[in-house]
Formats: structure tokens, sequence, C-alpha cells
């Protein structure tokens, strides 16, 4: 029963979606009052999406074998927290997550939306009704989570012990609470877009939006990675994957978002362009959709393919994108141009900071579909990698980093006082941090060092919107850009530091035998055979030393056998100046084991960066909805 | 705003939507060709994989007549079928060398007295060395090779009775 009142519930949600649409093509027709009921009938389409989404979490919970996603995807002897989230470890359950993201952020948008115009508003609410009937159409006909089997096995075939981890839990949701989210901002350029209200009133409604899903789409990148370094084994937490990329790219586009539609708060200038942005991010979140579920790209990621459903996806995106590229090209025309401004100043300072993180989305898209397009035009295959990516969008990204330093400082519309002077310090601590790296380290590669450098500058120069005032009496906000700017800097000094110094040892030991890395002298003790839940394994025990007291480490292979897979658990211990990394492999005919023994200095900041910068997001939405509700107007002296 | 900015946009994704569904109306051909096609066979020389056999070296390649080389394996299940078919081949006069790839002498022994054996020679090859080194990635895979040892066609798969008449021709041709 339980299946049955999920399916009908989206049925349900995706009827009242319909009416939302009708509603609101009635309403830009004939000027009738129906903003108060479309804004109840997208919540309440939000609540039977979590009833649907509910249902599904109650089938997976109690293994009920009945339901076809279930038995695929589940087994009886799963840990319990892997049983939920194995909910959404699969196409039918994950599509289920996005759909249902997608209704409650329409019902947010109805419950929580005051600053938008009322016109503007229905014609939002209309275009997300749109998006969520599309999704429906999708997961109803081609991706029905809740169809039955019957008979009933006795027993599912489990689920990729890859995914039998706690970033399950974690990693999908954030990640789509962000890519989804982005569809609020996508709704609302194209409501304003229909209506003409293009003003800095609708970049004050959009941003916290925008803010909001950005923040979550941070975290969510954070997580994966975190994930995939542990989890994986190689020791990596970029590999430049097409899926990577497909998450990256919205939120590269949500970044520019974000900062043009500060310049449309504040300033009423950069219309067009932040409308353009507001679109651009959620087809990126489309086409990371189709990406993943099509199978038109080779990725690690390959987990549901199938080219009927890439079809239905692919015809969703030329729907959606098509229909708001079209509504751009023809009510562009009639927005018109703001403020005016001088080249000195903060609107030029946050130009720059959208053309080269458009040009770097550029580069990452053209990166990830190059293979296609040489292939669809000259027939030959290739594949681009890390050396593409890291050489032509790591030098953007590390000027880009140099002028974070600087904007801040700029003054709105124009800077007349000398701001250079204050940069000073913060390039004095980059050429000192430059110094130390070619005289301690003389032979690492030209863009850690300069990533080095960069990151030394940008920890100084970020915190400068602070200095020089009562940093207590500094808006929320304030603070909040100066931590996600401090965060880049620290994310960039992880990157660097683990490029740079990272020492890698791979060989085989004997019990006994001690191997060094790094600073390190690791010694296998013994190879034991161990169990879980639904696993054995054999775990090696690894004493590490570096001087002080030991630390013992104990990786292992696991072997399931629903379904029959083996997998590498690395163990990690991680130190104030670096993690120890290492993974038990295979044994060989005479005794020994393959060991692969990392030594990464300082790489954990690269997350701690990730988590520094959407810390410095939640700081900045929570300044702006604070005010929000003090009643504060005077929104010109804001930072950002 | 210009016309031309204002509807570039929508150009540009038309052109994206079309190699899409082109990629989607033509999927990807995940299978490794060799790159070997119009080139010698690399020199190697593989130890008998029977003792009632010889084995198979690049210089028995180059006798003048063309010959296909299968590579193959007891362990590989499509073998079972395609041995038949090679058989065949064998009985219209096809000169048939085989490359068993991770094999035991005991299982191949059994192998081909079940199935049947087409093969003239066979080379052992343990690590799959020469296999890689011909550029085929799986078993079963098989070459026509002219006879100055020139690599004139991969078939990548198993050969069916239905590929019997395309590999002739490719043999005629080598000749």
């Amino acid at each position: 029963m339980i299946a049955e009142a999920g399916l009908a519930a989206l049925w349900l949600a995706a009827g009242l979606a319909l009416l939302q649409f009708v509603l609101m093509i009635v309403a830009l027709r004939t000027p009738v009052e129906v903003a108060r009921t479309m804004r109840a009938v997208a919540v309440l389409q939000g609540a039977l999406t979590l009833i649907a989404f509910a249902a599904l979490l109650i089938v997976f919970a109690r293994t009920d074998l009945s339901v076809a996603l279930v038995v695929e995807n589940s087994h009886s002897a799963k840990p319990f927290v892997y049983k939920v989230a194995g909910a959404w470890g699969n196409h039918e359950g994950s599509m289920l997550m996005w759909v249902t993201i997608l209704a409650a952020a329409g019902a947010c948008l109805g419950l929580l939306s005051r600053r938008t115009g009322e016109r503007t508003l229905i014609a939002a609410l209309g275009a997300q009704a749109a998006l969520a009937l599309g999704f429906y159409a999708f997961l109803l006909i081609a991706s029905n989570p809740f169809a039955r089997l019957n008979p009933a096995p006795l027993e599912g075939h489990g689920l990729n012990p890859l995914l039998q981890d706690p970033g399950l839990a974690f990693h999908p949701p954030t990640l789509y609470l962000g890519y989804v989210g982005l569809s609020i901002a996508f709704s609302i350029a194209v409501g304003a877009l229909v209506t003409g209200e293009v003003d800095s009133r609708l970049g004050r409604a959009m941003r916290p939006w925008v803010l909001a899903a950005w923040i979550l789409l941070t975290l969510g990148i954070t997580a994966g990675s975190y994930w995939a370094y542990y989890e994986l084994g190689w020791g990596g937490y970029w590999f430049w994957d097409p899926v990577e990329n497909a998450s990256l790219m919205p939120w590269l586009a949500a970044t520019a978002l974000l900062h043009s539609v500060s310049v449309l708060a504040a300033r009423g200038a950069l219309k067009a362009w932040t409308m353009m942005l507001a679109v651009i991010a959620f087809s990126m979140s489309m086409v990371g959709t189709f990406l993943v579920r099509s199978g038109v790209l080779t990725s690690v990621h390959a987990f549901a393919i199938d080219p009927e459903r890439g079809t239905f996806l692919l015809a969703l995106l030329a729907i959606y994108v098509g229909a708001a590229f079209a509504l751009f090209a023809w009510r562009g025309a009639s927005l018109k141009e703001g403020a005016p401004f001088e080249l000195v100043s903060r609107e030029t300072g946050l130009v720059i900071n959208n053309l080269l993180l458009s040009v770097i989305l550029g580069i990452v898209f053209l990166g990830t579909l190059y293979p296609l397009f040489v292939e669809g035009l000259s027939g030959e295959k290739l594949s681009v990698g890390a050396p593409y990516f890291n050489a032509v969008a790591g030098p953007l990204a590390l000027i880009l980093a140099m002028l974070v330093g600087i904007g801040p400082l700029l003054a709105w519309r124009r800077e007349t006082r000398p701001v250079f002077g204050k940069l000073k310090i913060p390039l004095l601590i980059g050429a000192t941090a430059l110094a130390i790296t070619i005289i301690l380290a003389p032979a690492i590669g030209i863009l850690p060092r300069l990533g080095l450098t960069v990151a030394a500058y940008l920890a100084g120069a970020s915190l400068l919107p602070l200095i020089g005032r009562n940093p207590l009496r500094a808006p929320l906000a304030t603070w909040g850009m100066t931590v996600a700017h401090f965060g880049i800097a620290v994310a960039i000094a992880g990157m660097a530091a683990n490029g740079a110094f990272t020492s890698e040892r791979l060989a085989v030991a004997r019990p006994g035998e001690t191997l060094s890395v790094g600073p390190w002298l690791v010694q296998l003790e013994e190879v034991t055979p161990t169990a879980g839940k639904n696993w054995t394994a054999m775990e090696g025990e690894l004493r590490a030393t570096r001087g002080q007291g030991p630390v013992t480490l104990k990786p292992q292979t696991r072997y399931f056998t629903d379904p029959p897979t083996e997998t590498n658990e690395a163990a990690i211990d991680t130190f104030w100046n670096g993690q120890l990394y290492t993974v038990i492999g295979k044994p060989d005919e005479a005794g020994g084991w393959q060991l692969r023994l990392w030594w990464k200095p300082f790489v954990t900041l690269i997350w701690a960066g990730g988590a520094l910068i959407a810390l410095g997001g939640a700081l900045a939405l929570l300044g702006r909805l604070w005010r929000r509700r003090r009643g504060e107007h005077d929104w010109r002296r804001r930072y950002v | 705003m210009s016309r031309a900015v204002r509807f570039a946009p929508l150009l540009l994704l038309a052109l994206i939507i079309a190699t899409l569904v082109w990629r989607l109306a033509k999927p990807v051909d995940t299978t490794v060709h060799s790159t070997l096609g119009g080139k010698p066979v690399p020199a190697f020389a593989l130890p008998a994989a029977l003792p009632t056999k010889p084995g198979l070296s690049s210089t028995d390649l180059a006798g003048g007549k063309p010959r296909l080389v299968n590579v193959f394996a007891s362990w590989c299940v499509p073998c079972i079928t395609e041995v038949k078919v090679l058989e065949t081949l064998r009985n219209d006069g096809v000169l048939v060398d085989g490359i068993a790839v991770r094999d035991r002498p005991e299982d191949l022994a059994d192998f081909l007295q079940q199935n049947g054996d087409p093969y003239e020679r066979i080379g052992s090859d343990p690590q799959s060395g020469v296999q890689i080194a011909l550029g085929s990635s799986g078993v079963p895979e098989s070459f026509v090779v002219d006879g100055k040892g020139v690599i004139r066609y991969q078939h990548i798969g198993p050969i069916e009775t239905t590929d019997v008449p395309m590999i002739l021709a490719k043999l005629e041709a080598a000749k």
C-alpha cells in the first residue's frame, strides 16, 4: 500500500503542477487574483512530493521486496542506515529526490517570497510548475520508482558496496539541494523576463535563493570530493571526470550569479547578464543530470545508463533551456541599462569576476564535451583529462584569486581612494611565501608554487575588509564575504601543498617489513581476516612512526557477497600538518602484500577551505535575512 | 543589446543539442581497435601451448600465404561456439593459428578435444603480452594476416557462421 500511496501522491502533485501552470497563463492574460491560490498550490505540491519521497524511504527501510527498485538495489543484510540512504543510490530513487527538491523549492518560493512583485511571482511559480511537470512526466513514464514485482523474490541484489558509506547519506542530498535549488533563480529570472520587472528589487529578492543553493552546492561538492578521496583508495581529491565537471559547472555559474546579482541588487546594473546567468546556472544542473543519466560520456560514475531516458531528459533540456533562451532573445531588448559606473569601481571588479568565472566555465564545458564534438566532426576519438584542465583553468583560477583580494576594497560606482596601498602587506606575505618555496623546495612545479604564493597573499588580502574598522560592528554579510574569500585561500593552499609535497610509495611488503614514505616509517605488523555485517575483509595492521610515538592504521580489502564486489578501505590518519593515507592490496605468492602509502601534507586544507567558503555563504545569508527581519533597508552601505 | 547577442545563446544551444542528439542516436563504440591495421605484426615468438603442436612466432606469419590468427582461451565461453566455425573455415582451406591466452595445457587439451581443433599452431601467451602487443583487448579476437606478415583485418568478438563469407573474402583479398 505504501508504494501505491507514494505513486498516487506523485500523480496528484503532477496534476497540481499542471493546475499551477494553467493558473499562470490565465493570470498573465487577464488580471485575476491568483497569487494566493498559486502559493497554496505550490506548497501542496511540495508536500505531496515529500509524501512520495517518504514512501520510498519507508519501503527501503523495510526492505519491501515486492517493490522492484528495492529488489534491484537493496538487501536485507545491509546495515539500516544504508538501507535508507540506498533509496537514492539508484536512478529512479535519485530522480525522485530531484523532483521532490524541485517541488519543495517551488513550495519555499510560494511560502517565503515577500519581495518579488506579484506578477513576477505568478510567472515564476508558473515557470517552476512547468519545470516540475516535465520531470514528473519523466519519473512517471520512464522511471517509476514504485513499480511492483510479482512474485516478490526472497532476497534483493544488494547495493554497490562503494555506495555503502556515510558519504551516501550526505553527499547526494546536499548536492541535489544545491543543483535543484538553483531552479528558483531560474524561475524568478524567467518570471522577470516575462513581466519585464528586472530591477534592483528583483535582485534583492533573488539573492537569498541563489546564496542558499550555492551554499548547499559548495557543501555537496566538498563532501563528494572527500568521499571520493577516501573511498576509492586512489588518494586524489578531484579527477576532472565528466560527472565531477557536471557538478562544477553549475557551481561556477552560481558563483558568478551570486556576484552579479549583488550588482543588480545594489546598483540595478547588469540586468540582462544576471538574468542570463540565472538561466544558465540551472541549465547547467540539467546538463549535469543529462550527462550522468544518459551515458553519452564515458565516466567512472556510469551509474544508470539508458539511452531512452537520455532522450527524454535531452528533450526536457531542449524545451526548458530553449524556451528560456528564446524568452531572453525576445524580451532582452526591452531591458534598460542600469546605473552607470566608472572603470575603477566595485562594479568593474564584479564584472571581471564574472568574466573570469564564465571563461573557466566555458573551458570546463568545452573540455567535458570536446570528445563528443571532435568525434562528431572528424570521427576521431580522444579523451580530455587533468593535463588540459589544470593547465588551462588553473592559471585563470589563480588570476581570479589575485583579484578576489582587490574587488572587495573598491567602492560602488567610483573609487577615488588609493586602495592599492592597503594591498602592500598581503603582497609582501605572498612574496615571502614565494621566496620560502624557492629556497626550501626548489624542485616543485610552477602551478603549485604559484598556488602557495597566491594562497598566502589572499589569506592576508581577504581579511582587509575587516581591518581599519571595528570588526564586531561590521555587517554579518561582510563577515560572510571575508570568511568565504579566506576559505578560497585555504583551499588553494591545500591543493598546492598536495600537488607540491605529496610523497607516494607503492611496494610489496611482508609482515615485519618497514617502508618509508615522506617523514614516516611504516611497518606492516600482520594481516588478519575480519568481518562486518555484510562483508569479510583482510585487514593489515600498520605501525607508523616519525620521531614520536607510533600510530596504528588498519586498511582493509573488503569482500562483499551481495553483489560480489571487492573494495579497498583506505586507512587514513589525520595530523595537524597532513594525512597519512594507506591502502592494502593483493597478496603475492611469496607472502607479501601490496601496500600503497601516501603522505599528503596539508591536504585537509582543501576541504576545510570548501567548508569555510560554505560557512561564509551561510553567514552572508543569515546577515541578509536578519537585516530584512529588522526591516533595515539601508542596503546601499552594505558590502558584497 | 543587439539582435545577434540576444540570439547567440539560442544558436549555441541548438548546436549543442544537435551534437547530443547525434551521440544518443549513435551510442559510443567501446571496443578497442588495434592500431596495427595495415602494419606488420610485432616480432614475437610464443612457445608451444601443447606438446603435440608447434608454437607460434611472427616469422611463421610471413610464410607467403594469408593466415587467420585467433586469440582465444579455453576459459572463454564464446570461444566454444567460435571454434566450430573456425573448423569449417579450416575445412575450406583456411590456415588457422591460435594464441592461447592465460591458459593451462591440460585445460586447453580438454577444450580442443571436446569442441574441435582447427589450429595448425598454438602459441601460449600466459601474461597476455603478445595479445596486448597485437592490440587485442579481449577474447576471442581474430586477425587476418597476409603472406608478408601484415595485419589486414581485425575481428573483435567471436566469428559467427554468418561472418564466414566475409572472412573468406578478407583472406582472398590478402593474397
